[in-house]
């Protein structure tokens, strides 16, 4: 089956800092791809790259096979057809959720107000949230809020779905009511690169996880293989880490 | 994996091991005495201090002339249907002004925070224009607009002192207020921008849909210090012969050599800016109630 999104030696720099090193990954259709490392490794980084919120250097990155860049998309037929989802949610909130949910189908999209709501209606429906379509934000607890603004990035029905550390910033006991929006998603076949510490997480969703550090993907497996059995000195020590804080 | 399944289950069980256990104490309740006491105090030392502090001051060997000179009644009466009428100039004036400087400020704090290449001039005009206007005496534009404007006789304009006046006060108070708004603009977080963009919204319609929106809202009590501080500054079209409240409460202390006219004028001021600056504090409050909330 062709790519979905190639990744194909993207290197990236912030001023001097180089942060993306000939960066190359591809995710088929379906799959569901985890990026994991240390803070500042370039994961986040890179995820931004795919729907170039963030610009790159060199190299190039396809959706189903269409450089990202290429005047074909437009200027919204990329973000239509890549969703994001941040770790601080980044809700609008002086917008109560459908029209939050709405706002980019109706302005960019140019979808009528009646239809574009009943869609979103169906969405939260979808993923039991009918009961908030007209709270604020500010109403919602943590993981509500990050289930509404995954349900928006799905609201223009993308194909490639972008999670940024989704549930970095939620209490403990808030991060399981969002991982089941993510599994559902999952097993409605949407193509996702997902950044992520839940290590338990990527081990359960992911077909692929890939160890990033200092902007290098040094390894990429199976959650299997790599969780049980890393190759890299790195990764294992990494994953080290991980085990001695009672995180995986 | 945590076990997030397993707590909230708990939780439950402490909760009613909790509720099947004796009731808890009565809340604490205060006596009528203590509940009382703190304001028959405030009221008590309220009346007592301005009190004496006004038996001091009428009670001074000069205080009957002051009297007679600045809160003399039947000045007051004779002067106020003059000043009343002056009074009027100013609300008119002060309101086509605000709505003149809303928009034009807007405009200013839209085109600054503009950006690309191509609007370089649009930018450079902003910042020129904040910068002098911000820089110079409302006084002396008044005088300049009101007074050279008028005396240059330029066919197909307006030549009344009135017109230009109020010019002078739009122009420099929208170089305020568009600081106030580009300083809500940039105080909007960056990942909102971050999500307007990810949804496809293009630089105006992320503007005007979510960032302007929270932005006014964030600057809305500055915004009403500004309208407070306007109102009272109408009055410096006064010195250009526009007969507003100021004006005509000189004009009868000229003829009569008695100041009560001008308490008059300042007495139709504060009825007009104490509840604006009341409503300005609630606001604020509620604002920072709303941003509390938030961070919580």
């Amino acid at each position: 089956m062709a790519d979905r999104v190639s990744i194909e030696t993207v290197t990236k720099y912030y001023g001097q800092t180089l942060v993306l090193d000939r960066v190359s990954l591809a995710v088929k259709p379906h799959e569901v791809v985890c990026l994991i490392g240390a803070s500042g490794s370039g994961k986040s980084t890179l995820l931004r790259c795919i729907n170039r919120l963030v610009e790159f250097d060199h190299g190039v990155i396809r959706l189903d096979g269409v450089a990202n860049d290429d005047p074909a998309f437009g200027k919204i037929g990329l973000y239509r057809r890549i969703g994001i989802v941040f770790q601080a949610y980044n809700l609008f909130p002086h917008m109560n959720v459908l029209d939050n949910i709405t706002l980019a189908p109706r302005k960019v999209h140019r979808i009528a107000r009646k239809e574009a709501e009943e869609a979103a209606r169906a969405l939260l429906a979808a993923f039991g949230m009918s009961e908030h379509a007209l709270s604020y934000p500010e109403q919602l607890s943590g993981g509500q809020q990050q289930r509404v603004a995954i349900v928006r990035s799905l609201a223009t029905n993308p194909d490639v779905l972008l999670l940024d550390e989704v549930t970095a910033a939620l209490d403990p006991e808030l991060i399981g009511e969002v991982l089941r929006i993510v599994r559902q998603l999952k097993d409605d076949g949407m193509t996702m690169v997902i950044v992520t510490h839940e290590m338990g997480f990527a081990r359960e969703v992911a077909e692929r996880v890939c160890f990033l550090e200092s902007g290098r993907i040094l390894e990429q497996d199976a959650p299997s293989r790599l969780f049980a059995n890393p190759q890299n000195p790195r990764t294992q020590k990494f994953l080290q880490r991980i085990i001695e804080a009672g995180r995986l | 994996m945590r076990p997030s399944a397993a707590s909230p289950a708990d939780d439950g069980a402490a909760n009613r091991a909790l509720a099947d256990g004796p009731p808890p104490p009565a809340r604490k309740k205060a006596s009528l005495r203590d509940r009382l006491l703190p304001a028959v105090t405030s009221l008590a030392s309220v009346v007592v201090f301005f009190g004496v502090l006004a038996y001091v001051v009428t009670s001074a060997e000069q205080w009957p002339r002051i009297k007679r000179q600045f809160f003399s009644l039947d000045a007051m009466i004779e002067a106020f249907p003059a000043v009343l009428r002056g009074f009027w100039i100013n609300i008119q004036v002060w309101l086509i002004a605000l709505v003149a400087i809303a928009i034009w400020a807007m405009v200013l704090a839209l085109v600054r925070s503009l950006q690309g290449p191509w609007f370089a001039p649009l930018r450079v005009f902003s910042i020129v224009y904040i910068d002098v206007f911000r820089g110079l005496p409302a006084l002396l534009l008044v005088l300049l607009f009101g007074f050279g404007i008028p005396a240059l006789n330029l066919p197909g304009l307006p030549s009344s002192g009135l017109f230009w006046g109020t010019v002078a006060m739009i122009l420099c108070y929208a170089a305020y207020a568009a600081e106030v708004y580009r300083a809500g603009i940039e105080a909007v977080h960056d990942g909102q921008h971050m999500a307007a963009k990810s949804l496809g919204l293009t630089q105006w319609q992320a503007m005007r849909y979510t960032i302007l929106p929270q932005a006014i809202r964030n600057v809305l009590p500055a915004l009403l210090n500004l309208t407070v501080a306007l109102q009272k500054d109408v009055a410096l079209l006064s010195v250009i012969g526009v007969r507003d409240a100021v004006r005509e409460a000189q004009i009868y202390t000229a003829q009569t050599f008695n100041y009560s006219s001008l308490i008059a004028a300042a007495v139709l001021f504060m009825v007009a800016t104490v509840p604006m600056a009341r409503l300005t504090d609630y606001v604020a409050r509620r604002d920072r109630g709303r941003r509390l909330q938030g961070a919580a």
